[in-house]
């Protein structure tokens, strides 16, 4: 009975997260639509699908390491790294079938390789994570200081494959954004793996404990978010079908962001992928409001701290609620 | 030999012998021209002095990092803050704001420090009063500190003409360059207070454990507030001596990746990120590396892009030395060694 109790109310909490982020999307929506006569329409909503698909990508990715209580700042380099890379060996005349699957693969390892140390030598993922993200910086700059064109075929075409319908654009890498999603959605609520990645966020000695590969998942989740980020990068250069060393500097604060506003709390264990994208849409409603209004960019800056701030206090609020049941009932069954 | 191995013991040791190793490497391979100093109108020039004038921002950013590591905290809006100094102190001195105040450099440089201590609270109000965790808590300012440096500045690149502001950075006292005294001021400053008065000793036993701390009688929320704080200002003395440097504010590009430089120089000083145990000479000793390794990587005319590259091979190097398993891993490799060697001998 009790335990029924705690289930549905644990489930509940979960569930506000989420409501409260996606109300909060279509509020904004509607503020714009409001404000601006043109603002609603199907094409302003397949816009924030085009434009933020990459981040969406990368977001996931990074939900998985933060879901276990780990934090990845390395996302960004890694993009920019895959953009350059790619642009440098599509010039020099690899076919493009060859270097997506070796870039996704760069990025796979890469990613592996700071799980390992993190996992193996007990470093901080902070700091090994700036590490890589210097790293791959400064890669990108040994490789071209300027911004490569890519002229590939098959980039253009998926470039400029969309499909169209009732006025609005859907390019064909918001596809590849979206079996992401589904994936990791399914990932993460029906796999061995996918469970054991919130045991691990939840309290890692416990998971030990049950006997849960610990070590192991936390080197994978690390694989997971340099390969979506490899992957961002690929979706990244059919958007720009160009690489530049310089680009995308600051996103891993966008992509963590996103993910603490779409319900992610950033010390492991709860957040969907689901609240991660819906987070990055927020913020693509709000550059798109802000663009709208003529204001300069800084302040989509601006606006989106503030309500990363406001959510964090909510956050705050709901979890001092839940503790303090938490304390009353165990109160109560002492005394009982 | 003793004594060696009784010095081996202070957390500073071992930074302080790899910062030298650096200097050493770099004047055998220039062949000495490294280390030149040359006296120019009572002036010292030279590859060391500019390591220290340069390094000047990043042993502030350290000093203040270095308390807020020590409680178990990370503050990674410094870049932003010292964004945000640095357009106050030019805004006042070019006059665009606060006219009152005659465009007057001391104005300036108080209302930028106190700009610093403001945010630096904000962001300790958020930690110790609100609870939210220290890394997300800065992140709000991070993102939101240019747009307001840039709401300050109205969104141009603001640039000012007085010698006076100028000799924050550029200016000699005793043939030293000035920064360099600033830093020796706030770090004595911080040394006396951690050292000297029973605050150190509240400091590392909130980064051990906050818990015990608080039921030990320790205020520990007053000693966050008061960690974010100082932090905030230390950012702001940074961003003084940067917009000086480059006679302006620039609020895109002020103090970028300079909390990430600042965080690595104290994880080099060897104080964990978890909290507990500091050191601030150690972290001192930190930021130095950093600013050699950028220095000799401009001196042996290599391409500044590969900076990046060889600090993260370092700083993971570095890493590894201080991990316990990593050490246990090598000991159990080489002791799996010698039981054969001696056994052949034998």
């Amino acid at each position: 009975m009790s335990e029924q109790v705690k289930s549905q109310k644990k489930f509940h909490i979960k569930n506000i997260s989420l409501l409260v982020t996606s109300l909060l999307f279509i509020g904004l929506f509607s503020v714009g639509a409001a404000a601006y006569p043109k603002f609603l329409s199907l094409s302003t909503f397949c816009n924030l699908l085009n434009d933020g698909s990459y981040l969406i990508i990368a977001s996931i990715g990074i939900t998985f390491v933060l879901l276990t209580g780990g934090i990845d700042i390395s996302i960004s380099s890694t993009i920019a790294f895959t953009c350059v890379f790619s642009a440098f060996l599509l010039r020099t005349g690899v076919p493009a079938g060859v270097v997506i699957p070796l870039v996704l693969l760069i990025g796979l390892l890469f990613g592996a390789l700071m799980g390992f140390m993190i996992n193996a030598y007990r470093l901080q993922p902070f700091i090994v994570t700036l590490a890589g993200q210097f790293f791959m910086r400064g890669l990108c700059a040994v490789i071209s200081t300027e911004s490569i064109p890519i002229t590939d075929d098959f980039y253009k075409k998926m470039a400029l494959t969309k499909l169209s319908f009732l006025g609005a654009k859907i390019y064909f890498y918001v596809f590849i954004a979206a079996a992401v999603l589904i994936a990791a959605m399914f990932t993460l609520k029906f796999t061995r793996f996918g469970r054991t990645v919130y045991a691990v966020g939840g309290n890692e000695q416990s998971a030990s404990l049950m006997g849960l590969p610990v070590g192991r998942t936390k080197v994978t989740v690390y694989a997971i978010s340099g390969f979506c980020a490899a992957l961002a990068g690929v979706v990244f250069s059919f958007y720009t079908l160009a690489g530049y060393s310089l680009q995308n500097v600051g996103m891993e604060m966008d992509a963590i962001s996103s993910a603490v506003i779409g319900g992610t709390l950033l010390t492991g264990g709860v957040g969907t992928v689901i609240g991660t994208t819906v987070g990055v849409m927020i913020q693509g409603v709000i550059q798109t409001i802000v663009t709208y209004q003529n204001l300069n960019t800084w302040w989509t800056k601006v606006f989106s701290a503030a309500l990363l701030c406001l959510f964090i206090v909510i956050q705050r609020m709901l979890a001092g609620r839940s503790e303090k049941r938490k304390d009353i009932r165990g109160k109560v069954e002492k005394a009982a | 030999m003793e004594k060696i191995k009784k010095l081996s013991k202070y957390q500073g040791f071992w930074p302080t012998v790899i910062f030298i190793a650096i200097l050493l490497i770099n004047g055998i391979i220039s062949g000495g021209t490294f280390f030149d100093i040359k006296i120019v109108d009572a002036h010292l020039y030279g590859r060391l002095i500019d390591i220290l004038r340069n390094g000047s921002k990043l042993m502030l950013l350290a000093t203040g990092m270095t308390f807020v590591l020590a409680t178990g905290g990370t503050d990674i809006s410094v870049g932003s803050v010292m964004a945000i100094s640095g357009a106050i102190a030019c805004s006042i001195v070019d006059g665009r704001i606060l006219p009152g105040a005659g465009q007057s450099v001391q104005a300036a440089i108080l209302l930028a420090i106190l700009g610093g201590v403001v945010c630096g609270a904000w962001n300790g109000f958020l930690v110790s009063k609100v609870k939210i965790q220290p890394i997300v808590a800065t992140m709000i300012l991070m993102v939101a500190g240019r747009g307001i440096a840039q709401l300050i500045t109205d969104g141009k690149i603001v640039t000012v003409n007085s010698d006076a502001y100028y000799f924050i950075n550029g200016g000699y006292i005793l043939g030293l360059p000035f920064p360099l005294f600033i830093v020796l001021f706030a770090v004595a400053l911080a040394i006396l207070f951690t050292k000297k008065t029973a605050f150190g000793l509240f400091l590392e036993s909130t980064g051990c454990n906050p818990v015990a701390s608080h039921f030990a009688g320790i205020n520990v929320n007053r000693v966050k507030w008061l960690v974010y704080t100082f932090c905030g200002a230390m950012a702001a003395v940074a961003g003084l001596i940067e917009s000086a440097g480059i006679k302006g504010a620039d609020c895109n590009n002020a103090g970028l990746f300079m909390e990430l430089d600042a965080i690595l120089a104290v994880a080099i000083g060897g104080t964990s990120l978890n909290g507990g145990r500091f050191s601030v000479p150690a972290s001192l000793a930190g930021a130095l590396i950093i600013q050699s390794i950028t220095t000799s990587v401009y001196a042996m005319g290599v391409a500044p892009e590969i900076t990046s590259v060889v600090k993260a091979v370092i700083v993971i190097c570095i890493c590894l030395f201080q991990s316990v398993e990593f050490k246990e891993k090598m000991r159990k490799r080489f002791s799996a060694h010698k039981p054969e060697r001696m056994a052949k001998t034998a």
